[in-house]
């Protein structure tokens, strides 16, 4: 399991920040409290990047590594954020032969994004699937719960015009 | 000492209580190969290559020696063909992910994992699939990670991590646990100081010093260079490991005749420079004391201590001494003094520093290390690179005559010479300034209480007009972040002069120095016996202390003559620090 | 609280809140009827909130307050037919309630007290109301429980987790009680390991023992961990146990801590687990409140306090060594064993490590004795195992039975068998870190030492039932998928020796499998086993080990005849079409993504239009095609 990174720029609030520097003042006498901070982090920012990192292990006396190494070894702790749709393309076989590969690689494109990353402002995160089990209507596209059938390249800023709030 | 009595592979062995299999069988003169394991440093029991098979009598099982406690009664089989075939396949996993190129790799022939591979007659093929792949990481001026050879033993973490730096550390999980810096940022935008330590530690060739004997045969092959190489004091304390020596033979002749044989057209001895650095620092050190500069004053020869100070202790920079470090002094006086008296430009000159340090290659890079306009040092090297470069070169060592290095800038004391230990600087210091305080010319000159690998020491020394003053001494950055928080905390044990290096055990176990198999680095205390033949040699000369040098007064009364650390000798050989970022993104 | 006065005193005052659930009548109870409704995670998520809320507004429409009330309970076991609504004293058992069947169910079986027999889950499957109306409807009697024997489980789904009060009236507290007032810390231990309670997480290892090897150790800290991070696909009984009856594990604790020396607990609990971790910070806090926790509990001088951790995501951290480096901030990697936690544990002191069920166990055995608790069980194995029935299985959910239950009766008899007519296979015991027990051994009583002479494990009790529609090859593969990805890293076995056991398992269910293979994935597993350094890598190779132990012949079927008897594997089926039966429709033609499907020029008699056929070549055996066949003329094999 390797954790992809986002490049995202980074742009916490202030509220945030000082949430995350009341976690760590109420954990920083002892440094096996480290990973609840990084709970907590996780909880106010929805992700760790750098940044947040950063300050958690200045704030807790530990070195950048450590933080980093306990955060690629759970799952729960994420480097990317999801955006508020995320747009999960089947590259099941079945998909794959119909060319979801190439909706893949347009929607990388249109958004201008890879796979695992979400968009500057937060509104696009795009991942792949494994087989979602709806082979006849291949190739498959979802975005949220919502489920696209059928899609051609040329169907897919329709579809992201969907999500215009 | 209290003993058990096992069976190891049938013979009876009485071991300490409290043994590990591995020190019991190691104590019967058995040895059980090992990758993972650094004692006391990474007893992780990761890499399961020395597993054996013990019964403590609830019949035979496979268990990991090296953190396995020896029990009294317990058998043991350190070899049978279970085991054989456990570690032939644990070799063979190692295979699978590892990027064989080994015809070429630099490590080839001194490679653990090869060497083990070799005697175990593993298949490198014996496992295909999915192998993750890295990109090679040579951001850093002194050392290239290629994490494709890396079998994951964690001996670079351990050596890290000892070093209270911890830039390096397990990322990610499953096949995809990668030795990492934090976000995967290049070697270069973390705070790593440098020191190499990971490198001596590494098994293969994951971790290797940057390579720059290309830089140096071509430097060599040019007609319109001349081409100066000086050899640091450790050097000729470890070099001959490289050709078989036991480690703390001295091969200081023999190593001369070979730099000359590949074609240097000055042979110096960076121990002139360390007397040079005793004097200026002596005088920066009593200067300090009289104006009430910062104190207590803090040595500068080790970059990758300093670099350790610039990135975690930057408020406390003004402790650091002034003083460049030896051999860039050296190269200062090189292009100035010496290219003047010779009537050569510095332009045309090439210095190469062989140092047992990997942090000289980021030193001669810094910013104001450059008296003639030109860099004072041009290239630097490791003890290993110029063993390789005698290899290439075919140059029979074991078989060469003793040479003596080109005068003038190699004259050296035996007070130079103990730079190359922790405490050396320290006593070399304490001889300069004991003579000088006291205006009498002492005979009592060794500083016993400084000497030793330890990695703090501490010492009260009597010195005549001037009372009590208190030292310190710290090898290895763990032991610098100690001394550095006393000092950040109001130096309470009221230390006048500290002295760091910024590896453990000083520069006879520098980042870049020669590689001893694990097991010989777990048995043997390298950094003593190394600094056991520095010593031996300082006592056998007549001079012993910097400031009878006769270069270096010749040095003075003909180039510096406004005296210590004025003019053209603060110009020359006095340099500056700087904060520096952690993480740079 | 400081005597067992008091503890017996709330016990009294709370009679008349418990006594409908225990079947009896009480002259100081007003109500006439109490609902509980389940309030674990599976009910939950099937909308048990919104249900309790329909309840409390209709109780409130029909003015019978004062004599109903609602209660919201830990799990009740039958997870599948939730939400699941009890209703005291008769016990009628509602399963999958929607908030609209609720008015009935108060204005018919609260007011009038006639049961909803249209609801009451009976465990027989009929629909003809004169057989529902005769078939007895208390919970109790249903085959499904009347089999079992609740004992971890005796307060799940009885009483209200977040009440203290209702733990105590079940007597609750009054092991720890009973532990600090009148027994040493060493008749603790002696009374544990007589009892013969084994380690629940797995291992098996005596508990008892594992409590007197950390008593002697002299450290000025020592700690009691609970293990909650229970991990395997399939198994939740000790989130159920968490979510039901949290009290039970902090009194143990405490016990724990009492008998070994510890003044701290820690209990590490799944992330993933909200619901569980809400009511353990709720009964901390009460029993905190109580000096159930705290100093000086009962008087006795002994401290003992709890502190929640809550793990992020990592398999491995059930491994009680990774769990520790976990708990101290760092990567859960496990650290080699000697020395054992008890000597050297979490911050380096002397630790007692039990998981969730173990810890369930103790207060019992504490107040009844070990013989009582001996009484139960097989020679080495005592007491009862909790299970996570799943799979081809009618009732799945959590059944409790002695140990030594025969699976026969656990599949036949409590789960109500396969479904569907198809026949037992097998069934999967300890998830990822467990094996299979084949068809022909369904009447072994199942304890820990007839598992592991199987090559099976108990693990933490997962049991997957499976039909002759299960590819054994695909379930072995299935498992090292999940090890691979919880792998964590550190030793080379596990971290690089599972991922080419599991390539070597693609190769066979893909059909590109060579008899040389198969040696080479049971070696490997061989070696894998012996040379991990822990528990996860140690096991790992199991679910491979046991399949090609009792299911060869499937593995040679992949390998040598290039099939898949389940018809599970795709690389190994083929899909066609039979020319006789296909009418030509061309709705396969239609769906068919990789457009493998053309027409032929053969018209079958009877038929007007010509038959398709598959390309081999080009299908990708998505089954599309047979979904979409209306005359099921397209067959896999």
């Amino acid at each position: 399991m390797k954790k992809k990174i986002s490049k995202i720029p980074f742009n916490g609030t202030k509220e945030q920040e000082a949430a995350l520097q009341a976690a760590i003042a109420e954990n920083k006498h002892d440094k096996s409290n480290l990973m609840v901070v990084m709970q907590k982090a996780q909880d106010i920012y929805g992700y760790l990047p750098f940044e947040v990192q950063e300050m958690i292990a200045e704030g807790m006396d530990v070195p950048l590594e450590k933080v980093y190494g306990v955060a690629t070894f759970y799952a729960q702790f994420s480097l990317s954020p999801k955006g508020r749709y995320n747009i999960s393309v089947c590259l099941g076989t079945a998909c794959y032969v119909k060319g979801s590969g190439l909706l893949f690689d347009k929607l990388q494109e249109k958004l201008g994004i890879g796979a695992d990353e979400c968009t500057p402002d937060g509104k696009f995160s795009l991942t792949s699937a494994r087989c979602v089990g709806a082979c006849g209507l291949a190739p498959v596209l979802m975005v949220n719960e919502d489920v696209y059938g059928k899609v051609t390249v040329d169907e897919i800023d329709g579809i992201l015009a969907k999500y215009n709030d | 000492m209290d003993m058990i009595n096992l069976k190891i592979n049938g013979i009876n062995v009485s071991a300490p209580k409290g043994s590990t299999i591995l020190e019991a069988a190691r104590y019967a003169g058995i040895e059980i190969p090992t990758l993972c394991f650094m004692k006391d440093k990474n007893e992780i029991g990761a890499c399961r290559i020395c597993v054996v098979e013990a019964n403590e009598g609830r019949g035979f099982r496979i268990v990991t020696s090296c953190v396995y406690p020896a029990s009294e009664g317990m058998e043991v089989l350190t070899n049978s063909a279970k085991i054989q075939k456990a570690r032939k396949t644990t070799l063979e996993l190692m295979l699978s992910t590892h990027k064989k190129e080994c015809l070429s790799c630099a490590r080839s022939t001194n490679c653990e994992l090869q060497k083990l591979c070799k005697e175990y007659g593993a298949d490198e093929n014996a496992f295909n699939g999915f192998r993750p792949e890295y990109e090679i990481d040579d951001s850093a001026a002194h050392l290239v990670r290629d994490n494709n050879k890396c079998i994951l033993c964690r001996r670079c973490i351990a050596a890290c991590k000892e070093q209270y730096v911890g830039v390096i550390g397990a990322n990610n999980r499953g096949i995809d646990t990668a030795v990492g810096t934090p976000f995967e940022l290049p070697l270069n935008n973390v705070p790593c100081i440098s020191c190499g330590q990971c490198t001596v530690v590494c098994p293969t060739g994951a971790l290797m010093e940057k390579d720059d004997t290309d830089k140096v045969w071509a430097a060599i092959n040019d007609p319109t260079k001349t081409v100066i190489v000086q050899t640091a004091p450790a050097i000729r304390a470890t070099l001959g490991e490289w050709f078989g020596y036991q480690p703390g033979t001295n091969v200081e002749g023999q190593m001369v005749a070979a730099l000359r044989r590949l074609g240097f057209d000055k042979v110096f001895d960076t121990d002139f420079a360390a007397d040079l650095t005793i004097v200026e620092e002596a005088n920066e050190l009593v200067e300090r004391i009289k104006n009430k500069g910062v104190l207590p004053m803090i040595t500068s020869c080790s970059p990758g201590w300093v670099k350790f100070c610039e990135y975690y202790y930057a408020d406390l920079l003004p402790h650091l001494s002034t003083c460049k470090s030896p051999h860039e002094m050296e190269g200062a006086v090189i292009k100035t003094y010496w290219a003047q008296k010779n009537g050569i430009d510095p332009k045309d000159i090439v210095v190469v520093s062989v140092m047992p340090c990997t942090a000289k290659k980021f030193e001669i890079g810094r910013e104001d290390e450059s008296a003639s306009g030109y860099p004072d040092v041009d290239i630097a090297i490791t003890t290993r690179e110029l063993g390789r470069m005698i290899d290439r070169a075919g140059i029979k060592f074991t078989s060469l005559p003793n040479e003596e290095f080109d005068s003038p800038l190699s004259e050296d004391t035996g007070a130079a010479v103990i730079f190359g230990a922790t405490g050396g600087v320290m006593e070399a210091a304490l001889r300069t300034a004991n003579d000088w305080v006291s205006g009498e010319n002492n005979t009592n000159i060794d500083f016993e209480a400084v000497r030793g690998t330890m990695g703090l020491k501490q010492a009260t020394v009597n010195i005549k007009n001037l009372g009590e003053v208190k030292v310190c001494v710290a090898s290895g950055a763990g032991a610098a972040k100690v001394v550095m928080d006393q000092l950040a905390n109001g130096n309470p044990s009221g230390w006048s002069f500290i002295e760091i290096m910024g590896c453990p055990g000083g520069c006879v176990n520098g980042g870049g120095q020669p590689y001893q198999p694990q097991y010989v680095r777990d048995t043997v205390d390298l950094k003593a016996v190394r600094a056991k033949a520095l010593y031996d040699q300082d006592r056998g000369m007549t001079l012993r202390k910097s400031h009878e040098s006769e270069a270096v007064k010749v040095l003075y009364s003909e180039y510096y003559t406004e005296g210590f650390g004025k003019g053209k000798a603060h110009h020359d050989l006095h340099t500056s620090y700087t904060k520096r970022e952690k993480y740079t993104k | 609280m400081n005597t067992l006065a008091e503890l017996l005193a709330i016990k009294e005052q709370m009679q008349s809140q418990v006594v409908l659930r225990q079947g009896k009548t009480d002259s100081g109870c007003k109500l006439h009827h109490q609902v509980l409704c389940c309030g674990g995670t599976g009910c939950t998520s099937s909308g048990s909130v919104k249900l309790i809320q329909e309840f409390n507004d209709e109780i409130k429409k029909n003015h019978i307050e004062d004599e109903v009330n609602v209660i919201r309970t830990g799990c009740f076991g039958l997870c599948a037919l939730g939400p699941v609504v009890i209703v005291y004293p008769e016990g009628t058992f509602y399963s999958c309630v929607t908030p609209e069947d609720v008015p009935e169910i108060v204005s018919e079986h609260l007011v009038k007290g006639n049961v909803v027999t249209r609801l009451a889950y009976t465990g027989i499957e009929t629909t003809d109301p004169n057989v529902q109306a005769q078939i007895k409807v208390a919970l109790n009697e249903t085959p499904f429980y009347k089999a079992q024997h609740r004992l971890v489980l005796r307060n799940c789904g009885v009483i209200d987790p977040e009440n203290i009060n209702e733990y105590i009236a079940m007597d609750g507290y009054q092991a720890l009680n009973k532990a600090l007032t009148s027994m040493t810390p060493d008749e603790v231990i002696q009374v544990v390991k007589d009892s013969g309670l084994r380690g629940r997480g797995g291992g098996g290892f005596p508990t008892g023992v594992k409590w007197s090897l950390c008593a002697p150790n002299k450290a000025p800290q020592k700690y009691v961990v609970c293990n909650a991070d229970e991990g395997d696909p399939g198994a939740f009984m000790d989130r159920s146990v968490l979510e039901g009856d949290p009290h039970c594990i902090i009194e143990a604790m405490a016990i724990a801590g009492y008998a070994v020396g510890a003044t701290k607990g820690y209990i590490y609990v799944r992330a993933e687990y909200p619901i569980a971790v809400h009511r353990l910070m709720v009964a901390i806090d009460q029993a905190r409140e109580a000096g159930l926790l705290g100093k000086n509990i009962f008087g006795s001088g002994f401290d003992f306090d709890l502190t929640l951790r809550l793990g992020a995501g990592a398999f491995v951290c059930g491994e009680e060594t990774a769990l520790m480096t976990s708990i101290e901030g760092n990567r859960g990697e496990p650290r080699p064993r000697p020395p054992f936690p008890a000597v050297k544990g979490l911050y380096g002191s002397p630790t007692v490590e039990n998981n969730v069920e173990t810890f369930a166990n103790i207060a019992q055995i504490i107040l009844n004795g070990a013989d009582w608790f001996k009484s139960m069980g097989t020679e080495k194995s005592k007491g009862t195992k909790i299970f996570a029935l799943g799979g081809k299985i009618h009732n799945t959910g959590l059944v409790e039975v002695p140990m030594g239950t025969t699976l026969r009766e656990i599949i036949e008899n409590i789960g109500g068998g396969v479904p569907n007519g198809k026949k037992f296979k097998a069934a999967q015991t300890g998830g990822p870190s467990g094996g299979c027990i084949p068809a022909s051994l369904i009447d072994t009583p199942v304890d820990y030492d007839n598992l592991t002479a199987m090559g099976c494990m108990m693990g933490s009790g997962g049991l997957i039932v499976m039909d002759e529609d299960n590819c054994m090859v695909n379930m072995a593969k299935f498992f090292l998928e999940f090890t691979v990805d919880e792998s964590c890293g550190k030793c080379t076995p596990c971290r690089v020796g599972i991922r080419r056991m599991l390539e070597i398992l693609e190769k066979i269910s893909d059909g590109k499998g060579t008899l040389e293979d198969l040696d080479k994935l049971e070696q490997l597993a061989q070696y894998v086993k012996q040379n991990s350094l822990c528990g996860l890598g140690q096991t790992a190779p199991n679910p491979v080990l046991a399949t090609l132990k009792f299911f060869r012949e499937e593995y040679i079927a992949h390998v040598v005849d290039k099939k898949c008897p389940a018809g599970v594997c795709k690389g190994l089926l083929n899909f066609t079409i039979d020319k006789e039966t296909c009418i030509g429709c061309g709705l396969c033609m239609k769906n068919c993504p990789a457009d493998a499907i053309t027409r032929t020029d053969y018209i079958a008699p009877g038929h007007k239009l010509a038959s398709c056929e598959i390309d081999p070549q080009k299908c990708v055996k998505c089954g599309t095609c047979m979904d979409h066949c209306k005359i099921k003329s397209i067959s896999k094999k």
